[in-house]
């Protein structure tokens, strides 16, 4: 029987089938995310899955069916993935969310979650429409963009990428759905990075928002897809196989001493300028188009539990030697 | 004229902003320190400066820590509400004031004593710093009170040397201002009023002052929080302030700086519920503090909790609403709504602390009865527990241990089968959960707000959905029996009165005066929700019941009156005070009378 690094079977990655529509763009981010954690070699039980509500924040069901999975309440994923992380730092937290559970309801918890830069994986999967509710336009529908009906938005998009990178964000990344190639590697790199990752990766929804006109449609998006970036993800120690270009490759390096090769594709894309970073997706997305690949990173912000000079040990493991005041500082406190 | 020693009450108004705290506190700290018993209320405005705010000295030889309606001393220092401040003296009282007030007209009352003090004057000719002028005046009247009551000047020292024992040059300053008013008050006011301070003993010795959201953060930190999550809100931001100051005191090691706490200003109270129902689930003690308006905004996470069966501690320190109401006023106005904070079905473990032994002790056991019962636990207290200082005995070090309740650890999965994470085991209603982490193939199950099977899968079956809110209902009930049980006094009167949280002072005094009139009554004080059965027992075993609470529509009555067997519901009576200042023993002595004078009219 085949395993991954840490002797487990991929079977041990999946979970539940889904009940999402056939086609719908987060199958195949499911079925990407599987064969990414299964490759990295995530113990199941260190995982806590997290999200919110909607179509999206099913999809915990659907992977690693023994780790802990927390379906919460809309939009505020992230409060409860903080509290978990908090708890217990040695948690892996992957937060998955969709675009109106981040750029609607949740946007508020979903910008303070970046400025605390909490350790987390957040993918968002982003089909501009709410699908559970039956096909209304979400934040992140373009101006411009039509629905099924007819209806033409008429309202600015939110960029989650470039709010991200505004909030100061670490980590942001931006896939499709059916780019297993791209998306497979920026989650392995989204695990590593010490910090708020953010993945926002446009999924088609087949059933409400693949027509002409929407402008999150599978032919649309394949169609204005601008790469800025194809990662590959090299684990601590591992040697670099692959033959690159000189100045092609931008390498960098990760937590745990993992590394993240940045092969540049259409642009000459420096995914450390926090400002180049925001310009080029603002050029894009003038253009129609959306910026692809990992799009910013900083590797060298302390994360939250870093901020918060927090003990090495998991709160939740604390007894109450560690945590109550000693009987000689507590009669001082009543001298 | 006859003294009044040791028991009268001191009102001082002035403005806010203006420093008077600290010379108010000095001024109670010093009759303390002489042995007689004060119970300091501050009536303050939600502003951070220039408008009135009053502070109410209660000194009461017999150590009534409730608020009294009658001011006998009125220290007048603002010119803003001069006027009534005057008519808010009892017949017989004495003012002392800022001497260019007028006295004339409805300010010149027959019935009092005046002392007119060139307050402003002193402070301009002592005191250069104009800054630092408007601090000391306050000081210099702690100074002419204490010299007018019989404190002498060795105890107002004492009390600012306590006040003011980390800033040195503040300490030299402010005696020296309390010095100017004991010198004037000597050679310039010819004591003609009846109110004496004199030493007293066994009612203070061994005791201290603290307010209910120290307690509270004291409780937190021996109680083993490790995780808070909180948005500062009036009446409520002193108990996460204490946490935290206590945190950098004790949970920091002091050699790598390493903490064993974690604790977020969260951007609003939805995320600060949320954090702390996530913690919980990942198994750490965690809480958060709110008054009102957050716990309105903490209700859909609150049913989050109750449904998923997450522990979390949420303290609501009440002020008076609805809406934004009075910031910075008192109310028992949330007891219904966190009860069922949600919406659906959710009936939720309330605690109803009325002390600071009580805040204290709760707040350790709101950790332990969330872990018991996989459940937040609201504990209420209100403005006047949480920010009034109030006589305590010493804290208790606690003996017991953490009661983290029924965690399976990876050992435990080894030894079993199989598990649900909603199985009723034990038929108390209480399932069993792993926390995540847990290195067992077993260990990982699915939480959720959507409907759930015994194995944590989704479902929508009609059967499943209400075996799941049967089994909720089940350790409810359950909880009945395990909260903090009623306290009962008991003669077999055949009245009785029923309060619950600060309402107990009142009924303290209340009692007190109605049985030096001959009247008994007994008197149960609720202290947390779901009622214990001894609740409906005691109503049971009289005709009358009184149930005393601070809101207007009887919260807490009409609870009962939904919860109680149909025969007793009509010896339940309503008596409710709500205009935002703590409750006073007339406010229950005065409907009582009247009630029971002419029982026909009330009878239900």
């Amino acid at each position: 029987m085949t395993v991954n690094i840490i002797g487990l079977a991929r079977d041990v990655y999946k979970g539940l089938p889904t009940t999402l529509c056939a086609g719908c763009g987060h199958n195949s981010i499911t079925n990407h995310l599987i064969k990414a954690l299964y490759e990295y070699g995530v113990e199941p039980h260190k995982l806590a899955k997290m999200s919110g509500i909607g179509c999206s924040s099913k999809t915990p069901a659907y992977f690693v069916d023994q780790a802990h999975g927390f379906n919460g309440v809309h939009g505020r994923m992230p409060s409860a993935a903080t509290g978990a992380k908090l708890a217990n730092r040695e948690l892996l937290v992957l937060g998955i969310s969709g675009d109106g559970d981040t750029a609607s309801i949740g946007i508020g918890q979903y910008a303070h979650m970046i400025r605390r830069n909490l350790d987390c994986v957040y993918m968002i999967e982003n089909n501009g429409v709410y699908g559970l509710t039956k096909g209304q336009f979400s934040a992140t529908a373009d101006l411009g963009s039509t629905l099924k009906n007819g209806t033409i938005n008429e309202f600015a998009m939110i960029d989650v990428c470039g709010l991200a990178i505004e909030l100061g964000a670490t980590f942001v990344a931006r896939s499709f759905s059916g780019d297993g190639k791209q998306l497979v590697p920026l989650i392995q790199a989204a695990i590593a990075h010490r910090g708020t990752a953010v993945l926002d990766i446009i999924s088609p929804c087949v059933t409400f928002n693949d027509h002409v006109g929407s402008t999150k449609s599978y032919a649309y998006v394949k169609d204005h897809e601008l790469v800025a970036n194809m990662p590959d993800f090299i684990r601590p120690r591992e040697e670099i196989t692959v033959d690159y270009e000189p100045g092609t490759v931008q390498s960098i390096e990760l937590d745990n001493g993992s590394h993240v090769l940045l092969r540049k594709i259409d642009t000459n894309y420096d995914a450390t300028s926090r400002i180049g970073a925001m310009q080029a997706i603002h050029d894009a997305r003038g253009k129609g188009e959306f910026l692809t690949g990992l799009l910013f990173v900083d590797a060298d912000v302390p994360d939250l539990c870093e901020k918060e000079r927090m003990t090495a040990t998991p709160l939740k493991d604390l007894g109450e030697a560690d945590l109550r005041i000693g009987r000689e500082d507590w009669a001082k406190l009543f001298a | 004229m006859q003294r009044v020693i040791n028991d009268f009450t001191i009102r001082v108004a002035t403005v806010n902003g203006s420093g008077s705290q600290s010379s108010n506190l000095v001024l109670t700290n010093a009759i303390f320190s002489l042995g007689v018993p004060v119970a300091p209320k501050n009536v303050f405005p939600s502003n951070i400066e220039g408008l009135p705010t009053w502070f109410d000295v209660r000194v009461t030889s017999k150590g009534y820590q409730c608020r009294t309606r009658d001011i006998d001393v009125l220290v007048g220092l603002n010119a803003a509400t001069w006027r009534t401040d005057v008519a808010s003296v009892k017949a017989g009282g004495t003012i002392v004031h800022e001497a260019t007030y007028p006295v004339a007209g409805e300010t010149l009352r027959e019935d009092l004593t005046y002392y007119a003090v060139p307050f402003n004057e002193l402070a301009k000719a002592n005191f250069t710093d104009g800054n630092l002028r408007k601090y000391l005046l306050n000081m210099i009247y702690v100074g002419v009170l204490a010299e007018l009551l019989g404190i002498d000047e060795a105890t107002i020292e004492a009390a600012i040397g306590k006040q003011f024992k980390s800033k040195p040059k503040a300490l030299a300053t402010n005696m020296e201002a309390a010095r100017i008013g004991f010198v004037y008050a000597r050679e310039h006011l010819k004591k003609n009023d009846p109110f004496a301070i004199e030493r007293m003993s066994g009612k203070t010795e061994g005791r201290l002052f603290m307010d209910g959201n120290r307690a509270a953060a004291l409780g937190c930190i021996m109680g083993g929080c490790t995780v808070v999550a909180w948005y500062p809100i009036t009446p409520s931001s002193s108990l996460c302030e204490n946490f935290i100051a206590l945190a950098e005191k004790y949970r920091v090691d002091k050699a790598t700086g390493e903490k064993n706490v974690a604790i977020v200003q969260a951007e609003d109270e939805l995320a600060a519920i949320g954090m702390v129902l996530g913690a919980g689930w990942a198994g750490a003690r965690s809480m958060t503090s709110t008054s009102g308006p957050g716990l309105s905004l903490m209700a859909e996470w609150a049913g989050y909790g109750y449904y998923a069966e997450l522990p979390a501690v949420i303290f609501d320190v009440q002020r008076a609403g609805p809406s934004t109401g009075l910031p910075t006023r008192t109310m028992q106005g949330d007891v219904s709504f966190a009860y069922h904070l949600s919406h659906g079905d959710t009936k939720h473990i309330v605690l109803l602390p009325a002390t600071v032994a009580d805040a204290y002790e709760m707040a350790m056991e709101a950790f332990d009865l969330a872990d018991r019962f996989q459940t937040p636990v609201f504990v209420l207290s209100d403005l006047d527990l949480g920010m009034n200082s109030w006589i305590t005995e010493p804290l208790a070090y606690p003996e017991q241990p953490f009661d983290r309740g029924k965690v399976l650890s990876a050992d435990d999965l080894a030894k079993i089968d199989a598990w649900g994470r909603y199985r009723d085991v034990d038929h108390d209603g209480i399932p069993y959960r792993t926390l995540p982490g847990t290195n067992h193939a077993n260990a990982g199950y699915f939480t959720r707000g959507t409907g759930h099977d015994e194995q944590a899968r989704y479902s929508e079956l009609p059967d499943v959905w209400e075996r799941g809110l049967d089994r909720l209902i089940r350790k409810h009930d359950t909880a009945r029996t395990v909260v903090p049980k009623p306290a009962i006094e008991e003669s077999g009167a055949p009245v009785a009165l029923l309060a619950y949280g600060t309402t107990h002072h009142a009924v303290v005094e209340a009692r007190d005066a109605l049985r030096a009139d001959g009247i008994d009554v007994d008197y149960l004080r609720v202290k947390a929700l779901p009622c214990s059965p001894e609740i409906a027992a005691f109503i049971s075993r009289h005709e009358r019941v009184y149930v005393v609470e601070q809101n207007r529509d009887a919260q807490l009555y009409t609870l009962l009156r939904a919860e109680l067997p149909n025969h007793l519901v009509a010896r339940i009576r309503s008596i409710r005070h709500y205009n935002g200042v703590p409750i006073d023993a007339h406010a229950i002595i005065d409907p009582l009378l009247a009630a029971e004078r002419e029982p026909a009219v009330v009878a239900e």
